[in-house]
């Protein structure tokens, strides 16, 4: 069976003006237990990749210029 | 990042330890003191210092036996009954007399214990009968403090390694594991002395009521692999049929945490704001009354503080926001919900296995020792009951300490090297594929067929209809799946282990003809409790045959004697009408 591209929003956001991640910050990335964010190649910026999201939070609470914010996913929310 | 790349890579140690939550950092760290020569080796799916159930830490102990406040025995006790006299008591007995060690060990490492102001530890009464709930006001820096020792000790860590099978010899014993890069699909095989599984709950099981796939009650990492790959290696698991089933914050899926709320008086309320149960400690039979609550016209059930004082309920509020699930905030603020001010919907979770609260797990003896030689299981994962974090700590250390001294005594154990050389072609099968099933669909077909047809009240037929249908899904998992990257591949290798547990599911409840531990195994069509043929074990293996099968396996004779006057506490959690 061929696949589709269904979009979703993403519960993870990430400010761009306060995000390091072009200077080599890896922290949100490194620390999710879901393994779901990555740094955008196009921006150089953290971005959420998959909407595979526990809402637990060490992204945000880890991130060393408070770039990151949780919100609880659409569905659940 | 995420391209499949073609890898393999081997190293050797003496204690290798999959899963670096709670139990598996405490039994790395335990086995490295004892021998500081020996090679330890930690192995994590996601990165140590933020994986697990308690990635932002815990609000308190649950389960603390300390001197003064009660004794091993009474614990003992009190658990027996919990779990409804389906209990080795050796392994419950040596947890409750080495806690109070590792609560102290915990205080050394930076964790924080309430304490009164005479000093003495200031113990809360939850459970039934005995008083065990400690708080940790500074519970949010667990893991953090965990991680400081680790590095300290000079552990090696792999992270981002997911185990995909336990790899064992020609005589049986262990012999060391299989693992998959989650972002290059590289393999690494770990020869092993011994390995040590504390791979957490299977908390991927059920489906959340939501329908979002990872808005589980457990950290949905832990998603069964402990369970399935102790099953693949030969080792016995117990108790399956007695399922993890909790009271939650609707929707959002969190534990609406009366252990907190309770001591300052806080209670589990139906719609008419009443008690309906006379203890909120988590048992089947506290759920089986939450359950009927839910389904009769005084529903749905509420957690209710807003007859506290403001400032208590803010107190609690205030200590629910910060720990184990911060999110709960923001998500009660986006509904405009005050604790102060209005009740809180509860439900109940999806199904899962975890001994944390019930008693489902890998069969493990007062060592940690599973029943493959060599094969240790600490935590969720391993069938001490009502184990919680203290457990998983204490129990990782037991096998930590255990492990390395077996490890000193055996050589590296000679294994098949076709097993490699199979289990990589499981596992990359589906990359070899065009196009097919994405592992986010087969998964969203099981857990929707768990909740379908394996949610208490269990039926017999409708358990045979979903073992039709996991075989049907099976038969596209192995055929049809198809992923694209790295990142796919994990969630597919994930699904593998969530259908094993589904199946396990099945299997366990279905030879329990009898109904126990309230709504965790209760058969509409065996409604009573049968304790001439059933107060026993129910041991799950792989047979020769290679097909599941179950036997019963008796329960060891108690050293804390339980009287027939107590032995059904937990059976009278039903509030009686006023008079």
């Amino acid at each position: 069976m061929p696949l589709a591209n269904t979009s979703t929003a993403v519960p993870v956001v990430v400010d761009e003006g306060k995000c390091i991640a072009d200077k080599g910050c890896t922290v949100c990335v490194d620390v999710c237990p879901l393994d779901v964010l990555r740094i955008s190649e196009l921006t150089g910026k953290a971005y959420m990749k998959f909407d595979e999201c526990w809402y637990c939070m060490p992204c945000e609470a880890d991130c060393p210029t408070g770039a990151v914010t949780v919100n609880i996913p659409y569905l659940l929310k | 990042m995420d391209e499949i790349k073609a890898g393999l890579s081997e190293i050797d140690c003496d204690v290798l330890v999959i899963g670096g939550g709670t139990a598996g950092p405490m039994a790395a760290y335990k086995a490295k003191m004892k021998n500081p020569d020996a090679k330890v080796v930690l192995l994590e799916k996601a990165n140590v210092k933020r994986s697990g159930a308690i990635s932002m830490g815990m609000d308190g102990l649950n389960n603390a036996v300390i001197p003064g406040h009660s004794t091993p025995e009474q614990y003992t006790k009190e658990i027996t009954i919990a779990n409804d006299g389906i209990v080795d008591q050796a392994a419950v007995l040596k947890y409750a007399q080495n806690c109070f060690e590792i609560i102290q060990e915990l205080d050394k490492f930076g964790i924080r214990f309430q304490k009164d102001e005479n000093g003495d530890y200031d113990v809360k009464k939850v459970h039934h009968m005995g008083t065990y709930v400690l708080p940790m006001p500074n519970g949010e820096t667990v893991k953090k403090a965990l991680y400081r020792q680790l590095r300290r000790a000079r552990i090696l860590i792999s992270n981002r390694f997911m185990a995909t099978r336990l790899i064992t010899g020609k005589s049986g014993r262990i012999a060391g594991a299989v693992a998959v890069n989650t972002r290059s699909g590289e393999f690494l095989v770990v020869r092993a002395k011994t390995v040590i599984m504390s791979m957490g709950a299977a908390g991927r099981l059920g489906l959340p009521t939501s329908g979002y796939l990872f808005g589980t009650y457990e950290n949905p990492a832990n998603s069964g692999e402990g369970y399935a790959m102790a099953y693949h290696a030969g080792a016995k698991l117990a108790n399956l049929e007695c399922f993890q089933i909790n009271p939650l914050i609707k929707d959002y899926n969190g534990p609406a945490c009366a252990y907190v709320a309770g001591p300052f008086g806080g209670y589990t309320a139906n719609a008419k704001g009443e008690r309906f149960i006379e203890c909120d400690y988590w048992s089947g039979q506290m759920m089986q009354e939450f359950y009927k609550e839910l389904q009769s016209g005084n529903g749905p059930v509420f957690l209710r503080l807003n007859h506290l004082h403001k400032e208590t309920a803010e107190h609690i509020e205030q200590i629910l926001h910060t720990v184990e699930r911060p999110s709960r905030g923001r998500f009660h603020e986006a509904r405009g919900t005050h604790y102060a001010e209005t009740m809180i919907e509860m439900h109940i979770s999806e199904i899962g296995f975890c001994s944390g609260h019930s008693a489902s797990g890998v069969f493990v003896d007062e060592f940690a020792r599973t029943t493959v030689p060599g094969l240790y299981a600490a935590g969720d994962m391993a069938s001490v009951p009502h184990n919680y974090m203290l457990g998983a700590f204490t129990n990782g250390a037991i096998a930590g300490e255990h492990a390395i001294d077996f490890a000193a005594e055996v050589d590296f154990e000679e294994f098949d090297r076709t097993d490699v050389a199979r289990e990589q072609e499981r596992v990359l099968a589906p990359t070899r594929r065009e196009d097919g099933i994405p592992p986010n669909q087969i998964e969203y077909k099981v857990r929707r067929l768990v909740n379908d047809y394996l949610q208490p009240p269990k039926v017999t037929r409708k358990y045979e209809l979903a073992q039709a249908r996991f075989a049907e899904v099976r038969e596209d998992l192995e055929n049809a799946m198809v992923v694209r990257d790295s990142h796919e591949l994990m969630r597919a290798m994930e699904v593998a282990s969530i259908l094993d547990c589904a199946d396990m599911a099945a299997c366990a409840s279905l030879y329990r003809t009898e109904s126990r531990w309230g709504l965790y195994h209760w058969r509409t069509d065996f409604p009573e409790r049968n304790d001439a043929d059933w107060k026993c074990h129910v041991l799950l293996s792989k047979q020769a045959d290679g097909s599941m099968g179950c036997e019963k396996r008796a329960v060891q004779p108690y050293i804390v004697p339980i009287s027939d006057d107590e032995k059904d506490a937990y059976y009278k959690q039903r509030i009686t009408a006023e008079a």
